[in-house]
């Protein structure tokens, strides 16, 4: 049967497995890993990685849909979070989610009609001091305003 | 006031690098503990040192150590809760990003002093920037041999790995944390009658210890544990909401409330007043400006009700709407909950529809008793702290401010201003 995953990854994945005294701990590693060939996990992933640990697929998927971080189907290009939590929420992040909304025609948890942007609101980002925050793929921002974003937004492609 | 010692070298660009590290005498307390130490003397000066767990509970840290069994030829761990996610707190995020070799340091230590050769970090997985800078951190520390076999020449042998999460509160409960880190969903383990300290990871002897409280090891060991309490100790707060200058405030323990928000974080904005303030994080009671004079200590806090826990102080001046920020943490908790008990399951689920009804101007003066009741029904009977966390300001909130939600109820709309907008 194909893999889904590149013999890159099922290598990577066979060393995480060799850090923990039980294969199983690599189990979100490798996750995580086997997420970012596809930037979501397929059936046919999971079923990969968890050849690879010794788990069945069942449990694999037990597992990557505990997790917020995992996406079971394919998100857009670029992810965009935005905390809604207490500090934020006091320094006007609803706002800011509302323009996010209204200029991506997306609500949270949705993905723009042409792949590009997913939007989700998350929970505290153990940022506060920088309220409101957003996370856009792997970067952080602080103090976002509506205009900030704007300007971020035109500058992903 | 005495200079910050944690949070010294903070800003400093490139500090993760080890020679920026080694420069201002980085590695000194570890290789002092491993050549010149052993492990009972460092537990010993731990204890003297009043090291608290940093991580909410504030457990006795060389007690905790005490409780782990040191038998020869069993497997023993070190695992670090680095999964940071109670609203409110930064500082181990920001310890992380600004300067990740002290508590690769205080791995060091802490390992040492429980004769442990094998540690795991579990960091939150929405920390990209702290992964990558503490990976570098980790590696540099490998090449220059405080890592690895044979550390420093002692015969000590010390791996650490670096484990991400994925995204759930739920992880930085301790049990639930090593089932994460064991491969599992992250659903708490029943406790007692064993705790981390005797059956933890893979059921065996496992050091469970925060971010925070083993940044402060090198500290201790170098200054010794006077000189190090002469600090006050020191403990770092995490300061945001509605003040000037939000950030990881590193004073001595017991600093008074008043002093932490008007002096160390700027004071509010102009013009406006103090309305209340979550004084550890969100699953700590709200309190009022009355009780602004409170040393922000264990003790103290908990003498009017509520706690430090992870010293996150999240100031609410008068444009804030209560029953909405309420509304916030109850959603969080909700979202948050791992499902495994019923009362925290349902009971956030209930709470949160309660909350909706009355926000949206359809509440009902018997709401409030319906919102205390699931409250009370909820305190003591959730299977892990997490539920548990969702009582306290819940219940503090309708007793400090018990009109505004009478006020929702009665004219169906806010009276507060909304809060501020983004960027004020």
């Amino acid at each position: 049967m194909a893999r889904a995953l590149s013999q890159t990854a099922l290598e990577e994945i066979a060393h995480l497995a060799s850090r923990y005294p039980v294969a199983r701990s690599a189990l979100i590693p490798a996750l995580h890993t086997a997420q970012a060939e596809a930037g979501y996990l397929s059936e046919g992933a999971m079923a990969d990685v968890g050849e690879a640990l010794g788990l069945p697929l069942t449990e694999v998927m037990s597992v990557a849909t505990f997790y917020e971080m995992f996406h079971l189907e394919p998100p857009g290009r670029h992810h965009v979070r935005i905390c809604i939590n207490i500090s934020c929420y006091l320094n006007g992040c609803d706002q800011v989610l509302e323009h996010l909304c209204r200029r991506l025609g997306i609500r949270p948890g949705e993905t723009t009609v042409d792949g590009r942007v997913t939007l989700e609101s998350v929970q505290c980002l153990a940022a506060c001091e920088e309220a409101p925050v957003v996370l856009i793929n792997a970067e952080r921002h602080a103090r976002v305003t509506a205009r900030v974003l704007d300007d971020l937004l035109e500058r992903l492609g | 006031m005495p200079r910050p010692l944690l949070t010294r070298y903070f800003g400093q660009p490139g500090r993760e690098r080890i020679d920026a590290y080694l420069e201002t005498g980085g590695y000194q307390g570890a290789t002092q503990a491993l050549r010149d130490l052993t492990p009972d003397k460092i537990v010993e000066i731990v204890e003297a040192s009043g090291l608290r767990g940093r991580g909410g509970a504030g457990f006795p840290t060389a007690r905790k150590w005490k409780l782990t069994p040191k038998r020869e030829g069993e497997d023993r761990y070190l695992v670090v809760n680095g999964d940071e996610s109670e609203p409110g707190t930064f500082k181990d995020r920001s310890l992380l990003e600004y300067d990740p070799h002290q508590m690769l340091e205080g791995i060091l230590i802490a390992a040492y002093a429980n004769q442990v050769h094998r540690a795991f970090v579990y960091l939150r997985g929405e920390f990209f920037t702290g992964y990558e800078r503490l990976s570098r951190a980790l590696a540099d520390a490998y090449a220059r041999g405080y890592f690895g076999k044979n550390i420093l020449g002692t015969g000590f042998d010390l791996e650490v790995v670096i484990h991400r999460g994925a995204g759930a509160y739920i992880c930085g409960e301790e049990t639930a944390l090593l089932e994460s880190l064991e491969g599992r969903r992250g659903f708490p383990r029943q406790k007692p009658p064993y705790y981390p300290a005797v059956k933890g990871l893979y059921s065996q002897p496992t050091v469970l210890n925060n971010v925070e409280t083993l940044a402060h090891l090198p500290h201790i060991l170098v200054l010794g544990a006077d000189g190090y309490r002469a600090y006050g100790p020191p403990v770092l707060y995490s300061v945001s909401g509605h003040v000037v200058v939000p950030g990881v405030k590193e004073l001595p323990l017991g600093t008074p409330l008043r002093e932490i928000i008007f002096e160390h974080a700027g004071g509010l904005r102009p013009g406006r007043t103090l309305k209340a303030l979550f004084p550890g994080g969100s699953s700590s009671a709200i309190i009022t400006p009355e009780h602004l004079n409170t040393p922000a200590d264990f003790e103290s806090l908990a003498k009017i009700g509520s706690m430090l826990g992870s010293s996150a102080i999240i100031v609410m001046d008068d444009t804030t709407c209560i029953p909405a920020v309420i509304q916030r943490t109850v959603e969080f908790y909700r979202d948050e909950s791992c499902g495994k008990c019923t009362p925290c399951r349902e009971g956030t689920i209930w709470l949160s529809q309660v909350f909706d009804r009355i926000l949206a101007g359809r509440g009902r003066m018997e709401d409030l008793d319906l919102l205390d009741g699931i409250a009370r029904n909820m305190t003591g009977t959730c299977f892990c702290l997490l539920g548990e966390s969702v009582p306290p300001s819940l219940r503090a909130s309708l007793r400090y401010f018990r009109a505004e939600y009478e006020h929702h109820i009665r004219e169906g709309a806010c009276d507060i201003r909304a809060v501020a907008p983004a960027g004020a």
